[in-house]
């Protein structure tokens, strides 16, 4: 009734209005950079570039593809997520399913669970941790961007009260049929959950894919930097000793419209995942959070 | 099975609070843990006795606790503005756009505001069209680099924070609004007290839940965002322990700070989580 009263109705309109401004401003900034990568030179850096590419060129993304150091941390990048998302999701699922296990079957759950959860609450922070790293011998190798993130507990989590929902006449009648735990969890539980693996896959891609400041501080040999650390030595810190140019590629380098390119290759395949991404977190999100 | 899972937790979570101890010790890095020498408290005293280092950590409130008051409250407006709209495809396209920044870092999105927010750049020139003002340097006065950065968070999570109301509204069963439509309430009437009081329990846990961090003033942002410039009112603990540790190798002072900080937020933490099972019956496992 109250949606044909008149107030309501110039209330909906205003509520519409403000709704597609918010996402607008969500989207233009976006839109701006994708703008600048697309314009010529002499027009970026006279600032008349607004939403739309001004002298349309593709200049810049075919000098940031010429850029060896780019293409190298880009190759870097797309190894560290890989690699990194399926030895995490392997380690998460394999302590996810006896976590889901009844106390009474699994007596030992909870020490373990709090043994887990503690060091989401605390850690040692991130000095002890660099000298840890440094004395492991860690420093320089893939190694240190893939194993100390590992053990999502927060994934572990998420995971396990996915598994508690799976039924159990499920998991019985794979021990009767003489399944083992190993081959119950790998026939019984992963085919039902792939909905949250996915999810929790894509979490940790994304993570991966974001991740720069392990590279930073543990990657002393700029040649090893995964794209984000080095977008984030070249475009934030503008930092270019690291990075080994020629003098007379730094004009390309600190050019305002190859930033605008280098941005957005950095971030399109978050743009590409994205919409896959979407549509499996609503429900994953809440299933991990809201419980009755 | 949980073997991989339990060494990996051990050698990167456990080990390294073991090397906290180095915040009681003169740590010198070629001699080790057991040969640097104990100088108790020290470091504790000079993180508390200096008006730069005590700065640090208001920095740090102020800005968490401006994000987590706006962090709150803009994506409650936003879920329940949202929840009015009645067309299904015209919601989720907004929603398509609004959870969008979530997912990109802060190192793109650093990358991009260094550009709009520049004297010359985007934003400024908005401003100057518009209402023309002067060109403002966002990002190197202090009382502006702090707006940047509460506003930019906000602008970031709001949408995606909102998915937990948005799940707790569509919770609400339709018949306590179909009462009230026959006894006559208007839609903000159903919205007062039916809506709100409906949210009551999910506020309490995300803002308890978020008070547990009022030590994290977000590390990466504040990183990618800041210059000397601005470290009187921008530096966070977080930054201040990267800077003052790894840049100018004062590791032992460092850890001390790192120490205080996961002490404090340790103890914040359980107390939100017993606030929150306590008030809203929420548990995390």
């Amino acid at each position: 009734m109250y949606h044909k009263t008149k107030p309501y109705k110039v209330f909906t309109v205003f509520n519409y209005t403000f709704l597609i401004l918010l996402s607008l401003l969500c989207i233009i900034p976006l839109i701006h950079i994708l703008a600048v990568s697309f314009s010529g030179k002499a027009a970026a850096n006279a600032n008349l570039v607004g939403l739309f590419p001004v002298e349309f060129t593709l200049d810049a993304y075919e000098k940031t593809l010429a850029n060896e150091n780019f293409l190298r941390s880009l190759w870097i990048a797309i190894q560290r997520t890989v690699l990194g998302t399926i030895l995490s999701m392997v380690i998460v699922t394999l302590a996810a399913y006896p976590l889901s296990r009844e106390s009474r079957s699994f007596k030992r759950r909870n020490i373990y669970t709090w043994y887990f959860v503690f060091t989401m609450l605390f850690s040692g922070g991130l000095i002890p941790f660099y000298i840890l790293i440094q004395k492991l011998n860690l420093l320089n190798t893939m190694w240190v961007l893939i194993l100390p993130g590992a053990v999502s507990v927060w994934n572990m989590i998420l995971l396990l009260n996915f598994f508690r929902n799976v039924p159990k006449e499920l998991e019985e009648a794979a021990f009767i049929d003489g399944a083992g735990y190993f081959r119950t969890l790998i026939s019984v539980f992963l085919p039902v959950s792939m909905p949250a693996i996915a999810t929790l896959s894509l979490f940790s891609m994304v993570g991966h894919w974001n991740a720069w400041f392990d590279g930073l501080i543990f990657l002393t040999d700029h040649e090893k930097y995964p794209l984000a650390t080095f977008l984030q030595t070249i475009i934030v810190q503008q930092d270019f000793s690291k990075v080994s140019v020629r003098p007379e590629d730094l004009e390309n380098i600190s050019q305002r419209t190859i930033k605008a390119a280098q941005i957005f290759i950095g971030m399109a395949p978050i743009l590409v995942v994205y919409p896959l991404l979407q549509r499996f977190f609503v429900k994953g999100i809440v299933l991990g959070a809201v419980k009755e | 099975m949980l073997l991989p899972a339990v060494i990996l937790t051990f050698i990167f979570a456990y080990i390294p609070m073991g090397g906290l101890v180095i915040a009681f010790q003169d740590y010198k890095p070629w001699l080790g843990f057991a040969k640097s020498s104990w100088i108790g408290l020290e470091h504790f005293q000079f993180l508390f006795s200096m008006p730069e280092n005590v700065q640090v950590i208001w920095n740090t409130l102020i800005i968490a606790g401006l994000k987590l008051i706006g962090g709150l409250i803009a994506p409650l407006i936003f879920a329940l503005l949202l929840n009015e709209v009645r067309k299904e495809t015209f919601k989720k396209s907004i929603q398509t756009f609004v959870y969008l920044p979530h997912f990109l870092s802060w190192v793109i999105l650093g990358g991009i505001l260094l550009d709009m927010l520049a004297t010359k750049g985007m934003i400024n020139q908005f401003l100057g069209a518009v209402f023309g003002l002067e060109p403002i340097f966002f990002l190197g006065d202090g009382t502006w680099f702090r707006i940047v950065v509460v506003t930019s968070d906000i602008w970031k999570e709001f949408g995606f924070g909102a998915i937990i109301f948005l799940a707790s509204l569509a919770g609400i069963n339709p018949a306590l609004y179909e009462a009230a439509e026959v006894d006559g309430a208007s839609r903000w009437q159903q919205t007062w007290s039916i809506t709100i009081p409906a949210l009551i329990p999910i506020m309490i846990v995300v803002g308890t839940l978020s008070l547990g961090n009022i030590l994290n003033g977000g590390f990466d942002q504040i990183f990618n965002l800041y210059n000397p410039l601005v470290y009187d009112k921008g530096d966070i603990i977080d930054t201040f322990v990267y800077r003052v540790g790894l840049i100018d190798g004062k590791f032992g002072f460092s850890a001390a700070v790192g120490l205080f900080k996961s002490v404090v937020g340790f103890v914040l933490i359980v107390i939100a989580y017993r606030a929150a099972y306590k008030f809203a019956n929420y548990r995390i496992f």
